[in-house]
């Protein structure tokens, strides 16, 4: 391939690049930082760079929003004219989980600062292991 | 040959199984001891009623639970199965009668946990015996392993954990390292465990492939204490002496012997051995055990360990039988099972009431004991006779089939194996004896005054030892019942 | 009522654990009722559907009513009628083994805890049942959201063991969401019998290989396959003992099952085994990780920690038996997603009585266990020999398929590993037995060993735990039937 269809790739499909940059983003944040705040944040960049791929996967160029006016059948309606609603909806579920998710984090998150004092992962493995 | 359907196999498995009395009364010693004898008469005489019909050249199944889509777990009682659960049911009742004496002559503690585990153990012993397909062997077979655990461990001190680490060491590493892929690839390669008269792997594999398995068989069947995985058998002499007369001398070591005479016999047949000469090999294998073993027992001065080296070079006597593949060989092998079953258990009797009645040990510290303890040391010496094999004990019948089938066999190498190994068993026998009451009266350990052990400890080892005289006058019901086994699995049917 | 099995076994305990949460304030003496007799509800329900689709056949019912692909499907097969059967039962026998623990543990926040239990159940019942993809995904999450929440209940480093669970389970619910949504992309549904149909026709597409191998890696983080498995010892290890008892038999095993539906459902069975070369790099994780697992196992200190590494290397069992690709090994992987759920919980349930009555589970407190609670010890000695594989026990059973299956395939290393991490979990039982049996040692030669006060626990704990040890018995003697009658049903007749 030539650099010109390199970059006609990652233009054509910049969709699909801006969710794989934020989920190894959020990957990166859940791995190497060491307080846990930033890593429930990275987590939550790996949950919202999933959202955004299903989002992204459902518009269409020039569809209109999926409301269909009253006097129209169903039948009558061109799927190539709406954007898909599907993932939209799936995605609503999605969020959901996440911010269910990151509630229960968080409080666990309050409960180990009450325990340990601090939230940095090392200082709670040195106070572990002279326990 | 005619087959029956009864569930008298399985009654004879659940009468040992009495374990619900025996702790329900663990607070009252004779009721407790009570419901064990109970048990094994009631054992003894379900096997024993088997017996004519099996005489008769029938077999008795029962198939208890399809437990695998084409494997049952499936009872058999041919007569091979019958010698050995006849032999194993009998000694069972003498060795209540010796355990009663003995537990409560040395004041053991937990003695319901003992009696509780001892009817399990005979319970799964009958189990192999009637076992009608390698998987229902195996199941037994373990349930024993386990089951025996606690007895040899029972002092509950570090030695016992020494040595019953060594026990499950080798007997599960054999079982389920050896025994277990073995039997899976014989499945494999067959897709049935049935036990049949002429094997069922002829034609299914290549020599290689069938040497291999040959091997793990006999090795894995650690219990057979064929060398080198016998040295789990003189650590397990920890266990009270009942534990070591019954289950060491017969129970779970004949176990051993005769899973591998099974496998032999039923699962590779004597004709696939015979023309792949795989009988040399295993026969190769018992001779060295039997050589070295009873040199190992020259040097012992403990009584039960040289007693336990005697009982792995017995073993494999019955390993080599079933490998020299002759009919008078088979014969013999399958006899020896009962003849050194009998002897054997005198010898741990008398050292049993050697140790309730004087605290001793070991050979060097038995001088003159013949004049404290004549009738104990009276049934050692025939019990030693018949484990050497001499006349008049059962022990010449079988060794003399031995003999007769190393000659039919034509391997002169083997039968010269039997006759130096009984020289080296009287070599270790007869000093005891001999020590015992020929010594000057200077050498003399013991004051010259009668004094035996407890009275259940003394008539056990005197029945046993009567026993072993009898079966040389009258070996009918085990000589018949093994030539009728070696007619069976010669296929004379 | 009983054509609505598929949705009230879900549904109830979904709504019984609202309801509980609200009775916490109004009635709490009725929340403990009220969750045993829901989750008896639900064991009757799957009981119910086994029994149907046994005599009957495999059925689907329409949430709502609407007709896949634009509704849910919740298809009940042989498959997942076993496995939801057996999920029940280990639900309800849980709750009565540990309520009392339960009690003790969590004083006044008890009732939460049921609620919990409930919604944990519910999540799992419907990953079990559910015949739609995404759906699969949000059950799963409140599978997972509430066993963190209960997990983080527990005591001193709970919350921290939790939180890296959710870290972990997160990845790894992520990984299967994004796993869908490639498949959503080129196939533009959702529904499993849907997908099925679709995907045969694309086969050379390498988002659909892409979609597999992302979804698969994000089970494996589920189930704790080595080397994905670093969030589940301390999950289990810190979590009080009622929860642990709960997530170790379910949450592992159900993400096998969810393994074994994708790729034989959900994929066509020549695409999972035959188009794409993953079968034999599985297979290999699987025996990488039953060795890993089970040497980590002889270097833990305490007995619930150890068992989790088992429990680690059970996993590597399942997916190495499934991955095997024949009848026999597949046979043997679904057997064990029963019979390992049985056995762990059989193991975890006397942890869970020998900790709560000796206030210690380190392999010291256990000293003199035999005598002080023998009961406790007897059950743990059966979960022990069927992790070891004795028969009749039914870990025997598996192993026995397992281990032909790999014979049958030509995996020697398969076999190799079945049969050391036998003897492995000979040794690591046997060490522990040893110590209850043994210590503290009797003085001398012939000497009683020392009295030690009599410290068994209540009956009511100890006869759930004792029918659970028997069941083991019972669902050895059972294997054959299982696999006549359900198991061969439930693998398509593709697979040889």
């Amino acid at each position: 391939m030539t650099a010109a269809g390199y970059i006609n790739l990652i233009i054509a499909k910049y969709n699909y690049w801006i969710y794989i940059v934020l989920m190894c983003v959020g990957l990166w944040g859940m791995i190497v930082k060491r307080n846990l705040v930033k890593k429930i944040i990275g987590m939550n960049i790996l949950q919202t760079a999933i959202i955004l791929f299903y989002v992204s996967i459902a518009t269409k160029k020039g569809a209109a929003l999926p409301i269909l006016a009253h006097h129209i059948g169903a039948h009558r309606t061109d799927p190539a004219t709406i954007i898909n609603p599907l993932p939209h909806v799936l995605m609503l579920t999605a969020i959901v989980v996440s911010v269910a998710t990151l509630g229960v984090a968080l409080a666990l998150t309050i409960n180990i600062y009450k325990r340990y004092g601090t939230l940095e992962e090392d200082e709670i493995h040195d106070l572990m292991r002279n326990a | 040959m005619n087959t029956l359907i009864t569930v008298k196999p399985l009654l004879a498995i659940l009468a040992a199984l009495c374990l619900p009395p025996i702790l329900a009364s663990s607070r009252s010693p004779n009721a407790r001891e009570a419901w064990t004898f109970g048990a094994a008469l009631t054992m003894f005489g379900v096997i024993a009623s088997m017996l004519p019909a099996v005489w008769g050249g029938a077999r008795l199944e029962y198939t208890l639970v399809q437990v695998l889509p084409t494997v049952s777990i499936a009872f058999r009682v041919d007569a091979l199965g019958l010698l050995f659960a006849l032999v194993s049911s009998s000694l069972w009742i003498v060795t209540s009668l010796y355990s009663v004496g003995y537990m409560r002559g040395l004041k053991e503690h937990a003695q319901t946990r003992f009696f509780s585990f001892f009817a399990f153990s005979l319970a799964a012993t009958v189990g192999v015996a009637f076992s009608a397909n390698l998987l229902t062997l195996y199941l037994f077979y373990e349930m024993l392993s386990f089951a025996t655990y606690p007895l040899v461990t029972h002092h509950q001190d570090r030695e016992a954990r020494a040595s019953g680490r060594k026990y499950l060491l080798y007997i599960l590493g054999g079982s389920i390292g050896l025994v277990l892929p073995a039997m899976l690839i014989v499945y494999h390669l067959t897709g049935t465990l049935e036990f049949s008269a002429g094997g069922i792997l002829a034609g299914k594999a290549g020599a290689a492939q069938l040497t291999a398995l040959l091997v793990m068989f006999v090795f894995g069947f650690a219990k057979a204490a064929v060398m080198p995985f016998h040295s789990w058998l003189p650590a397990a002499m920890v266990a009270p002496t009942p534990v070591s007369a019954l289950l060491h001398a017969v129970a779970v070591v004949k176990v051993g012997v005769f899973s591998v005479v099974r496998v032999v016999t039923g699962i590779f047949g004597t004709g696939l051995l015979t023309e792949l000469n795989l009988g040399t090999l295993v026969a190769t294998i018992a001779s060295v055990t039997i050589v070295a073993a009873s040199l190992i027992a020259l040097s012992q001065d403990g009584l039960k360990r040289r007693l336990a080296f005697s009982t792995i070079g017995q073993l494999s006597y019955i390993v080599l039988g079933a490998a020299l593949l002759s009919p008078s060989a088979l014969t013999g092998a399958m006899l020896h099972i009962a003849m050194h079953a009998f002897g054997k258990i005198t010898l741990f009797f008398c050292a049993g009431a050697i140790f309730v009645a004087t605290g001793k040990k070991f050979i060097s510290e038995m001088k003159g004991i013949g004049w404290r303890m004549p009738l104990t040391m009276s049934a050692f010496f025939i019990g030693a006779l018949s484990v050497i094999g001499l006349p008049p004990c059962g022990g010449f019948i079988s060794k003399w089939h031995l003999v007769i089938g190393a000659l039919e066999a034509d391997r002169i190498v083997f039968l010269w194996v039997i006759l130096v190994s009984s020289i080296l068993n009287a070599a270790y026998f007869l000093p005891i004896v001999y020590q015992a009451f020929f010594c000057s009266p200077e050498e003399a350990l013991f004051e010259r005054r009668v004094q035996e052990a407890p009275r259940w400890c003394v008539v056990p080892p005197l029945v046993t030892a009567a026993a072993s005289v009898a079966l040389f006058f009258y070996p009918q019901p085990f000589l018949q019942l093994a030539r009728l086994a070696t007619r069976h699995v010669l296929g004379g049917f | 009522m009983s054509a609505h099995f598929p949705a009230l076994i879900v549904v109830s305990p979904l709504m019984a654990a609202m309801v509980v949460a609200i009775l916490a304030w109004v009635r709490p003496g009725a929340c403990l009722p009220l969750a045993v007799v829901t989750l008896a509800g639900s064991l009757w329900a799957a009981a119910g559907m086994l029994w149907r689709v046994v005599v009957s056949g495999p059925f689907a019912y329409h949430l709502g009513n609407w007709p896949p692909p634009i509704g849910i499907a919740y298809q009940i097969d042989h498959l997942n009628a076993l496995v939801l059967t057996a999920m029940a039962a280990v639900a309800l026998v849980n709750l009565l083994a540990t309520w009392r623990h339960a009690r003790r543990d969590f004083a006044e926040r008890v009732n939460y805890f049921y609620a919990l239990y409930l919604l944990f159940c519910a999540g799992t019942y419907g990953i079990i049942v559910t015949g739609d993809a995404f759906n699969l995904f949000v059950l799963l999450e409140i599978t997972s959201i509430s066993g963190y929440a209960l997990v983080g209940m527990g005591k001193r480093d709970a919350a921290l063991a939790s939180l890296n669970y959710i870290f972990m389970g997160t990845i790894g619910a992520s990984f299967y969401l994004l796993g869908v949504g490639y498949l959503y992309l080129v196939t533009g549904t959702l529904n499993m019998a849907d997908l099925a149909m679709i995907l045969p026709r694309l086969y050379g597409n390498k988002v659909v290989t892409a979609a597999f191998i992302i979804a698969m890696t994000g089970l494996f983080m589920k189930m704790a396959l080595f080397p994905l498995h670093g969030w589940l010892p301390n999950a289990y290890s810190e979590s009080s003992s009622p929860v642990r008892s709960l997530i170790a038999p379910l949450t592992t095993k159900t993400m096998v099952y969810v393994m074994v539906r994708v790729a034989l459902y959900v994929f066509p069975v020549d695409f999972s085994f035959g188009h794409l070369a993953f079968a034999q790099p599985a297979v290999w994780l699987a025996v990488t990780s039953i060795v890993a697992a089970s040497l980590m196992a002889l270097s833990q200190t305490s007995l619930k920690r150890m068992l989790a590494y088992v429990l680690i290397a059970e996993v590597g069992y399942m997916v190495g038996g499934f991955w095997l690709g024949n009848r026999m090994g597949m046979t043997g992987a679904i057997l064990h997603i029963v019979n390992d759920a049985a056995m762990t919980l059989c193991a975890f349930l006397a942890v869970g009585s020998l900790r709560q009555q000796l206030a210690d589970d380190s392999f010291k407190a256990l000293r003199g266990a035999f005598r002080r609670m023998p009961w406790t010890m007897a059950v743990l000695v059966v979960a022990g020999l069927s992790m070891i594989g004795v028969p009749p026990t039914c870990g025997f059973f598996s192993k026995w398929y397992l281990i032909g299956g790999a014979l049958a395939a030509g995996q020697w290393a398969f076999v190799g590993a079945l049969i050391f991490s036998s003897l492995i979990n000979a040794v690591l039982f046997f060490r522990i037995f040893e110590i209850g049996f043994f210590e503290p040692f009797a003085a001398s030669d012939h000497g009683h060993p020392p009295d030690l006060a009599y410290a068994e626990a209540p009956a009511t704990v100890i006869a759930p735990m004792l029918v659970t040890a028997a069941g083991l018995v019972v669902l050895g003697l059972l294997t054959g039937r299982i696999v006549t009658r359900i198991i061969d049903a439930a693998i398509p007749a593709a697979i040889l």
